[in-house]
């Protein structure tokens, strides 16, 4: 089947168990990560909603809602549409059975220590890496459990060649495996306390080479990787162009791994690193609008499908904020603008767009499309993914543009200055009463977003709860 | 795909990777390798990593236990500790941030969001009651101020065995304690939090010295004050790799 994710190979034999459990546990830790985001939204704007408590206060669920978007919600699809297209691509069921359960039941013991130690205050300290030194090792065995049935899978693959999704799962495995390994390095002085290795800016730079990839190889390669395989099914369009593959993803690779150092533009760290950052970053824009562009012309022939294709316009909105987001991106770590951006709310719509436009719609389209087939069932509100997408996009537009807005209105008053060359707004929180709107507005777009994803969630179980298809419909003609 | 019937030139290269994995996935690795190498092992370099800057001592046993308080609560989610060398954070804040300042924090705490301000110079900016008191309710020391109240640092008991387990931990991963200050770690602790206790009683507080505020009122009388003691003694080190802009 070289090189098309158009296959017909007999379905019998694949573990689709696994996909389902997967599946399932996305759309539940959609949920849960996208309410703990509307709650702390809720925080900032009215900082009375922790009610009193200390295991509800922003300090404490903001690394909670951060987690349980990224490696919960984003890592459960990533594993739904990688069990499920491996197995297609390499036309063989996955190596191990035990594997692929062990991965699945691991994952989501770790997001549940999640859940109950980061609230109680048990954290590292480091950002997108807080979990205790103990998940941390957990963390690591159950992606050497994943790695092992992956490869193992390539290894008995009864095709000659790697399609394109696979290169980028490999990224995803790989990457990930060294970049958690070597940021999490530390010394316990209990069995919830740790101190990393390094220290000051070092641990900043490992940190953000960390947390800038886990951008890079968490939410970027593997989600291109289901773009690869499940734009083409779904549009019935073979990819636009292989060449335009085999550069973007070896560009994309390398470059990305150089950019953390954005992060700390302005510290004290060395010169030269953040220059590296920087142009490194830009060059990005490159690689990535590749993957946009070979996404986006896959369609060529289809797009009259996306007016009424509910999953289309969401692969579709999808793929064009990836784009967004990574002009944005370049453009943030450009040195004159971050001055302005940084330690902004810019940064949290910047963030926002790629989780919630790039990542979070691309989740969704494959899941109302993956659902049915593999539970053989229709869905049970078939007109409810259009609902859910229309208040998906309007959420993430007033997110984006009300953080736009703040961030430009925060990051401008900061170093505003008066005639005599003073501080114009030496008061702090004078500056932060007028993001107050913004906030108000951004609460209202997480509040839609969410409700779509609530949406999903009911649509989801009734469906899988409800009777099963008597026949399998007709197959689409041959084009 | 549209252009796959006739691979040729790299593309017919890559056709031929694609089906070894095993190579496939050693290039893969090399490629993410490199950028790591070329710009984090400088760092561990002479010279290059973060020595300190002359006159910044490891922190004090209590002011671990308060550092410890610090990442428990996610202080660094709304507040970062670095001022850009730019001159409306130093109207601002004080003092731009010096690498050598940073060398014994294990993990950093630069933050990425400024929710509240910056508190990299907070250490000697205000009393010691007025962090008694606007930990307790922000609102009394800041009016307007949008922090929640941390009112259990008041109640809960810092345990000074657990604290000797940090400064070992630290001790392992490179700040210069010695045993001997690890011993006495308890002793130290009572001693600071005395004189903190002292403080706060001369404005009419009246405090218990093994609550988590007095280690949080210790961390956050120290923040900054080091680096701006040694700044303005001139230390070497202090010269920027960062030209700060006018």
């Amino acid at each position: 089947m070289q090189h098309t994710a158009v296959n017909s190979v007999d379905q019998t034999g694949y573990d689709d168990d696994v996909v389902k459990w997967f599946a399932t546990a996305t759309v539940i830790w959609a949920v849960v990560g996208m309410l703990v985001g509307v709650w702390v939204a809720l925080e900032i704007a009215y900082w009375q909603a922790n009610l009193g408590l200390e295991w509800t206060t922003f300090g404490r669920l903001r690394p909670l809602h951060t987690n349980a978007v990224i490696f919960a919600f984003g890592g459960n699809i990533c594993f739904t549409g990688i069990y499920y297209s491996m197995q297609r691509l390499l036309k063989t069921r996955m190596y191990s059975d035990a594997l692929s359960r062990l991965h699945f039941w691991g994952w989501q013991l770790i997001i549940v220590c999640a859940a109950v130690t980061l609230p109680l205050g048990l954290t590292q300290g480091k950002e997108y890496a807080e979990l205790i030194w103990p998940i941390d090792v957990l963390i690591t065995v159950v992606w050497v459990i994943f790695a092992v049935n992956f490869f193992g899978t390539i290894a008995i693959r009864k095709v000659d060649h790697l399609y394109v999704a696979i290169w980028f799962y490999m990224s995803f495995v790989i990457t990930i495996a060294v970049l958690h390994i070597v940021n999490s390095l530390a010394v316990p002085a209990t069995l919830a306390r740790s101190y990393p290795v390094y220290a000051g800016l070092t641990d900043a730079l490992v940190q953000w080479w960390y947390g800038h990839n886990a951008v890079g190889f968490f939410l970027t390669t593997p989600f291109l990787g289901l773009m690869y395989y499940f734009l083409p099914r779904i549009s019935e369009r073979p990819v636009y162009s292989y060449r335009l593959s085999i550069i973007h993803f070896w560009a994309l690779i390398f470059l990305y791994i150089w950019a953390g150092p954005h992060h700390l533009l302005y510290s004290a760290l060395p010169e030269w690193a953040q220059t590296l950052g920087m142009v490194f970053s830009i060059m990005l824009i490159a690689p990535s609008w590749g993957g946009m562009l070979n996404g986006l012309l896959t369609l060529r022939g289809a797009w009259d499908r996306v007016r009424t294709d509910p999953i289309l316009k969401f692969l579709v909105v999808a793929v064009s904020f990836y784009g967004m987001s990574t002009f944005e991106g370049p453009m943030m770590s450009i040195r004159a603008v971050n001055s302005l951006s940084h330690y902004t709310n810019w940064t949290i719509g910047h963030v926002h767009s790629g989780a919630l436009g790039w990542n979070g719609m691309i989740a969704f389209g494959i899941l109302y499309w993956l659902v049915p087939k593999l539970w053989n069932r229709p869905l049970a509100h078939p007109s409810w993914p259009t609902t859910h997408f229309w208040l998906a996009t309007i959420g993430i537009v007033l997110y984006t543009v009300s953080m736009w807005a703040a961030g430009l209105t925060e990051g401008l008053q900061w170093r505003a200055f008066d005639a005599a060359g003073q501080l114009k707004y030496p008061n702090f929180v004078d500056i932060v009463h007028q993001l107050q709107p913004f906030y108000v507005l951004r609460l209202i777009g997480g509040l839609l977003y969410f409700t779509g994803a609530l949406m999903l969630l009911v649509n989801f179980f009734q469906t899988i709860m409800g009777p099963a298809r008597t026949a399998m419909p007709a197959p689409a003609p041959a084009r | 795909m549209s252009d796959q019937t006739t691979p040729t030139g790299y593309t017919s290269v890559h056709r031929t990777l694609e089906g070894k994995s095993a190579v496939f996935a050693v290039l893969t690795t090399v490629a993410t390798l490199i950028g790591g190498i070329v710009e984090i092992l400088p760092m561990f370099s002479a010279g290059a990593g973060p020595a300190p800057l002359a006159g910044v001592t490891p922190y004090t046993a209590l002011e671990v236990a308060g550092r410890d308080i610090y990442i428990r609560e996610g202080c660094y989610t709304c507040h970062s500790q670095m001022v850009r060398p730019m001159r409306a954070e130093v109207l601002r804040y004080g003092e731009w941030t010096r690498a050598g300042e940073y060398a014994y924090d294990h993990p950093f705490q630069l933050g990425s969001r400024r929710l509240g301000p910056d508190v990299q110079r907070l250490g000697g900016k205000y009393p010691d009651a007025w962090h008694y008191e606007h930990m307790r309710d922000p609102r009394s020391t800041s009016p307007g101020s949008v922090m929640p109240p941390y009112t259990w640092l008041h109640r809960r008991v810092v345990d000074p065995a657990d604290i000797q387990a940090s400064l070992r931990a630290l001790q392992r991963v490179g700040v210069p304690y010695t045993d001997a200050q690890i011993d006495g770690a308890p002793a130290d602790m009572q001693a600071q939090a005395a004189g903190i206790i002292d403080r706060l009683k001369a404005a009419g507080i009246d405090a218990q010295p093994d609550r988590e505020i007095i280690a949080m009122i210790a961390y956050l009388q120290r923040l900054g004050k080091d680096g701006r003691a040694a700044i303005a003694a001139g230390a070497t080190g202090a010269t920027p790799d960062t030209v700060p802009t006018p």
